[in-house]
């Protein structure tokens, strides 16, 4: 295969769209699209759409050297309850694992909350004899004489997959395996995941719930893998498909029919990683990425090119997006907050005279009133609609009308009647709203990571990013943003930049004063080659890095910082350098040390990923040539409240060096860049469109 | 268009978040278990009369509005002439801040372009203030630890470094106090950097529309709602625990037009020990319970909080006066949402569930005293549990659940890890949850010992051992909570100081929620899911539900 020539295909199937990017092996995008996504099988939408580009580009299938795929099927599955019927195995003596969870309500003042439903019910929770301690010892051996029963309650409940978590099994796995092997001699077709596997960190209860989630979805993950593969390899695609994860990176198909939990919000990652790669071409160190499309606004954090990560997070919050109503996954992820802010987001008035927009969302059937499809809710799209932001004849490339009319009747109707206001007013009144509900959710967001955004760089993407950027961005106190190119297919995009990776976190408690190097070594070099046989099967030849964390805190405290230790066998010579580490950390945070508190470290973290290419840097455009407009068009100013003109741009006319001042839309096929009054854009010689915000003027 | 109600709104919303950010801040910061575990905290935002315009979301009520009226008698302490950018004033004394002195309540004065527009404050608990420790067995308030009367902790911007040796000298965690204090100091500046840069953002110099706005539509709604609700006065009686005898908690709840009035009048006088509860403590749990039913979506602020009265008896053991011992005003403090739930219920019949586990079971553990002196491990531990939530009308109780705190539960992993106990059962205890045709919250089970054949201590402060949480509208009671060391030994009371010998097993059952209507009428359907999900046994399913297959 001739790199020289080859090409790169992305595939992103979202909840509305498919997005099929093609790109050349330097990553210049050749080819987009966006197909309906079709949920029946999924991978019919994404041949469509994989089609489509390459005819674009008039490429051939055995020019295609890699593929990568993600797919909302994960996260679906999950909140759409499709999987399979699951059974738990824990330690007897601790059925209730599940049930007992974190004896905690997720919201104080509802007396009728119902909590999240798990999955598995405690019919289904079964118990085996045996217990290993903290340290990883044995107490009391596995009951192997039980296995048989055991088998038999889990025929008899009808689990075609079973989720095994045994306490203390990150410390010492033994006897999960020993079981699997039993249960496995017994009922051969059984899927089982193993907590330690899926996720080897203390905590019963968020350990035990991402293996039910794994298990509950493996049998489905894996039918689709093996049809998806076989449709595209029918097509002529002869490269191995790459699965996006949550994390970030890459994994092969094998991996990702082991652990499909790490499928969950690929999607959004891709966006992160695509926002990552754009603030290492633009030498942006801190960034705050704004994806935001149809039904919720995704921000994240991205310091020194590299997205912020978590290790927990939630699938299928029932509740308004209220933390704790979810199902805990406890996986290396992208971290990311979702609320529900998007361009289908319901506007209503409440019993206080409040308006309120979101979570709830027309979707995309019906959808906002303005699309004439049945949708009568006013929402976001309608006010945007109404002030005159969304030009009727050219949304969505012009495949769907826009009746103006349909979204001041919403407006009136619902807002403006309860609130005696016109329908302009109304469509002022959502958008300040949903702005700052996404700008105070981004201020949290950064606060609980110890982190500030007034000064960040601002990358918003997404069918609404560019749309909304410089209102959420006026109250999120942030003066710069920078829209990509095909902001619209940017988490595809973003594929194309990931790394093949495997992040594994593990816990073992150690404290600073007595630190067990030998143990502690050891543990990394079993991590170390689990990680770099998973990477490798993916990336056969490619030169590997790797990358190691500590996650510490003070004694006593809940919060971790995290430190990075050198890639190599830690000697003596290390813990004060760790220790020194953690204290600078520390007191960036929360600006001072505590200088007597004993310091420890529950987890730890090991990635092997594959080098990404080196970011090429562009040159600052020379010129600053004012652009005429394409077009006029009356909108409502968000600064002033008035109405106004606007310059109308048309972004596959404007070159690199191209200014223009505020207020001004910039249109494309996917999305609308609005420039507001306070704000002035350039373009930069990769085709960015830079938002700046006007210093001497301030509301 | 400026300060249109839209514009108002946003900003409110803003308000709102900014006390959340202070609130994460503080979080984040603490070095207390409690308040990382249980998020026991509050931090809210202030006018210039001291009325308080938003509440971060917290996870235990019992800040809520106690910080409302410590504003109120701090503002009202000092004059606001004399107050300076950088000045923040602090107390812990229990009648003023949160109930007992390990809460500290800090208030800054917020200053924009020279001008005092406000206050922010926040109130934390701090893990140790000296005297007998985090205990019942305090006799008065000077055996609890050091009492901190309103005072100013920064002048300026300059600590009070005397009073920061003070706090530390008089602690057995001096290091962790510090932390804690400097963690509110910073949650303070949190509060008023981002107030001030709000008024900056939106261009408003003085709060006072805000304040009006964001007062006058929450007391409006607030009202409202109590307007729905049939006028009167109705009563109830709660039997409780108690230390070394039996005590009755008494409520006349009034509902006129525009307000409610809660009278602990009858209620029985001050245990010898720390159990007692000052008034705004008491107020705290008993108007959130009231509010979780009352406009539970109106935010918290002076003007939802208004129409709220709570009095009694100077002295009865729900209105404690200096110097009583009230370290452990939580235990008690937690059952006036029952106590308050049955005057209610009674109004609102299809609204309020019954009663519950209600007090938290929280399980303090450390080393016995001679550890120390031996070389043997030392520890020191909190565990919570709960046990199971009153059924509600239409629905079951929750088990193993939290109410009206907001705690989490301990995870078995990570405690053993960090402590030389083992876990040899943790699961819900069948048949504990009340009957009825919603059935309460089951119980827990909770067995554990030592794991390195070392003697410890056990400090209980439990209720509903004796008591347990009774239905509503023909719901049985709950099981009872029940503590005890090996299970053929008696069962111990619910009050004190236990030594667990090595080898010897503590049985720990917390317990169930009442439930609620007729158990007959419960439908067949859920009665055979109880059973397969053995939460229920066959006899119970036969006997009380009348089931048959």
């Amino acid at each position: 295969m001739n790199i020289e020539n080859g090409l790169r295909l992305a595939v992103d199937i979202g909840g509305t769209f498919t997005d099929s990017v093609l790109a050349d092996v330097q990553g210049r995008i050749i080819a987009s699209t966006k197909t309906p996504t079709t949920p029946e099988n999924p991978a019919l939408g994404a041949l469509e759409g994989a089609r489509r580009v390459m005819s674009q580009a008039d490429a051939d299938w055995s020019k295609v050297m890699s593929f990568i795929h993600g797919t909302t099927l994960a996260t679906n599955a999950l909140i759409e309850r499709r999987g399979a019927v699951v059974a738990t195995v824990t330690t007897e003596g601790f059925r209730d694992i599940l049930e007992i969870a974190n004896e905690r309500r997720y919201s104080p003042y509802d007396i009728n909350l119902v909590k999240p439903d798990l999955i598995v019910p405690r019919s289904r929770a079964f118990t085996i004899g045996g217990r290993m301690n903290a340290g990883g010892h044995v107490l009391r051996p596995l009951d192997e004489a039980s296995v048989s029963r055991l088998a038999d309650q889990i025929t008899a409940c009808n689990a075609g997959a079973v989720a095994i978590c045994l306490l203390h099994a990150y410390a010492d796995a033994t006897h999960e395996l020993r079981l699997r092997e039993l249960l496995k001699a017994l009922l051969p077709d059984l899927v089982i995941s193993l907590s330690h596997e899926v996720s080897p960190e203390a905590r019963e209860f968020d350990r035990l719930s991402t293996t039910i989630a794994n298990a509950y979805i493996q049998p489905l993950i894996a039918g689709y893998l093996g049809e998806f593969q076989t449709r595209f390899a029918r097509e002529g695609l002869t490269c191995p498909i790459l699965m996006m994860t949550a994390g970030g990176g890459m994994s092969t198909m094998e991996t990702a029919a082991r652990l499909p939990i790490r499928l969950v919000e690929s999607g959004p990652a891709g966006g992160a990683i695509l926002a990552a790669r754009v603030a290492a071409e633009t030498g942006a160190r801190e960034v705050l990425s704004f994806d935001m499309g149809g039904t919720t606004a995704k921000l994240c954090l991205i310091d020194d090119f590299r997205p912020q990560t978590a290790r927990k997070f939630e699938i299928a919050r029932a509740a308004r997006f209220i933390r704790g109503s979810g199902m805990p996954v406890r996986i290396p992820v992208i971290e990311m907050i979702e609320i529900g802010a998007g361009g289908g987001s319901i506007a209503h008035v409440d019993r206080l005279g409040r308006l309120q927009v979101g979570p709830e969302s027309a979707g995309s059937m019906p959808g906002p009133a303005a699309f004439a499809r049945g949708g009568a809710d006013p929402t976001v799209t309608d006010a945007d609609v109404v002030q005159g932001l969304i030009e009727p004849g050219r949304f969505a490339e012009g495949r769907l009308a826009i009746d103006v009319d349909a979204a001041k009747s919403a407006l009136e109707r619902v807002v403006g009647a309860a609130l005696e206001l016109g329908a302009a007013r109304a469509a002022h009144g959502i958008s300040e709203i949903v702005d700052g509900n996404m700008a105070n959710a981004g201020r949290m967001h950064a606060v609980e990571s110890g982190k500030d955004l007034g000064t960040r760089l601002m990358i918003a993407f997404g069918g609404n990013g560019p749309l909304h950027a410089t209102r959420v961005a006026r109250r999120a106190g942030i003066e710069r943003i920078l829209i990509p190119r095909d902001p619209g297919v940017g988490s595809a995009v973003g594929f194309l930049h990931a790394p093949v990776s495997y992040e594994i976190v593990r816990t073992r408690y150690v404290t600073v004063n007595a630190f067990d190097l030998d143990g502690l070594n050891a543990f990394f070099k079993e991590m170390t080659a689990e990680a770099r046989a998973v990477v490798r099967a993916g990336a056969p030849e490619a030169a590997l890095k790797q990358r190691r964390l500590a996650f510490m805190r003070y004694r006593g405290q809940g919060h971790e910082v995290e430190v990075a230790l050198p890639d190599r066998t830690l000697k003596e010579s290390d813990i004060p350098d760790l220790r020194r580490s953690f204290e600078k950390e520390y007191s960036r945070q929360f600006s001072r040390t505590v200088p007597d508190m004993p310091i420890e470290i529950l987890n730890w973290s090991l990635q092997v990923s594959t080098e990404p290419r080196k970011p090429e840097r562009y040159p600052a455009p020379t010129s600053k040539r004012q652009v005429r407009p394409t077009g006029r068009r009356s909108i409502l100013c968000d600064v002033t409240g008035e109405w106004c003109e606007a310059d109308v741009h048309d972004r596959a006319m404007l070159r690199p060096g191209d200014f223009l001042n505020g207020p001004a839309l910039i249109i494309e096929p996917q999305t609308t860049t609005f420039v507001s009054a306070d704000f002035s854009a350039h373009l930069d010689s990769a085709g960015n469109i830079w938002l700046v915000r006007n210093p001497e003027e301030k509301p | 268009m400026t300060n249109s109600n839209t514009r108002l709104q946003v900003m409110w919303n803003r308000l709102l978040a900014v006390v959340e950010e202070q609130g994460q801040a503080l979080i984040r910061a603490a070095f207390s278990p409690i308040v990382r575990e249980c998020g026991d905290i509050s931090a809210g935002i202030f006018d210039l009369r001291g009325r308080m315009l938003a509440q971060a979301v917290t996870g235990t009520p019992g800040h809520i509005n106690t910080m409302a009226e410590a504003v109120k008698t701090l503002r009202g302490r000092f004059d606001l002439r004399d107050m300076r950018p950088g000045d923040i004033y602090m107390t812990n004394d229990p009648w003023i801040a949160s109930g007992h002195l390990n809460d500290f309540l800090l208030m800054m004065p917020v200053f924009f372009r020279g001008r005092a527009v406000g206050f922010t404050s926040c109130t934390s608990h701090l893990v140790d203030l000296g005297g007998l420790g985090m205990g019942p067995e305090g006799s008065d308030i000077y055996d609890e630890g050091l009492l901190i009367p309103p005072c100013k902790l920064v002048d300026g911007g300059e600590l009070n470094a005397l009073l920061m040796a003070i706090v530390k000298a008089n602690s057995r965690e001096p290091v962790a106090n510090e932390g804690d204090i400097y963690a509110l100091v910073a949650c303070c500046e949190t509060g008023a950097r981002r107030l001030a840069g709000m008024m900056e953002e939106f261009g408003i110099e003085r709060l006072d529309e805000l304040a009006d706005f964001i007062i006058d539509t929450s007391y409006r709604g607030t009202v409202e709602r109590i307007g729905d609700l049939p006028k009167g006065t109705r009563t109830n009686v709660l039997k409780v625990d108690g230390y070394e005898r039996g005590i009755e908690l008494h409520a006349a709840l009034t509902i006129e037009d525009d307000c409610i009035l809660l009278d602990f009048d009858g209620t029985s006088g001050l245990s010898a020990k720390g159990i007692n509860v000052p008034l705004n403590y008491a107020t705290a749990y008993s108007v959130f319970a009231l509010r979780c039913i009352i406009g539970p979506d109106i935010p918290n602020n002076a003007g939802s909080l208004a129409p709220f009265r709570v009095v009694g008896p100077k002295n009865c053991i729900l209105n404690a006066q200096p110097p009583a011992p009230v370290a452990m005003r939580h235990t008690l403090g937690q059952m006036t949402p029952d106590l308050v739930y049955g005057c209610l219920s009674q109004v609102l019949p299809d609204q309020v569930p019954a009663e519950g586990a209600s007090c938290m079971y929280d399980l303090p553990l450390r080393h016995v005293p001679e550890a120390v002196a031996r070389g043997d491990t030392q520890f020191a531990l909190e565990l919570v549990f709960s046990g199971g939530t009153g059924a509600r009308p239409g629905l079951d109780g929750l088990s193993a659940t939290a109410f009206p705190s907001g705690v989490w539960g301990s995870q078995v992993e990570t405690t053993e890890a960090v402590a030389p106990v083992l876990f040899e059962r943790r699961e819900l205890k069948p048949d504990s949850g009340g009957a009825g045709k919603m059935r309460g919250g089951l119980g827990q089970h909770i067995e554990l010992r030592s794991s390195t054949g070392e003697d410890f201590m056990l400090f209980l402060s439990v209720e509903r051992v004796l008591n347990p949480a009774r239905g509503r509208n023909g719901g049985r009671e709950g099981a009872a909570g029940r503590i005890c060391i090996g299970d053929d030994r008696p069962d111990l009371p619910g009050k004190g100081e236990v030594r667990v010998k090595a080898g010897e097993t503590l049985v720990f059952e917390t317990p169930g929620g009442g439930g609620f209507g007729d158990p007959r009428a419960r439908s067949r359907q859920d009665v055979e899911r109880d059973l397969e999900e053995e939460l229920i046994s066959d006899e119970v399913a036969r006997e009380t539900y009348g089931f048959t297959r």
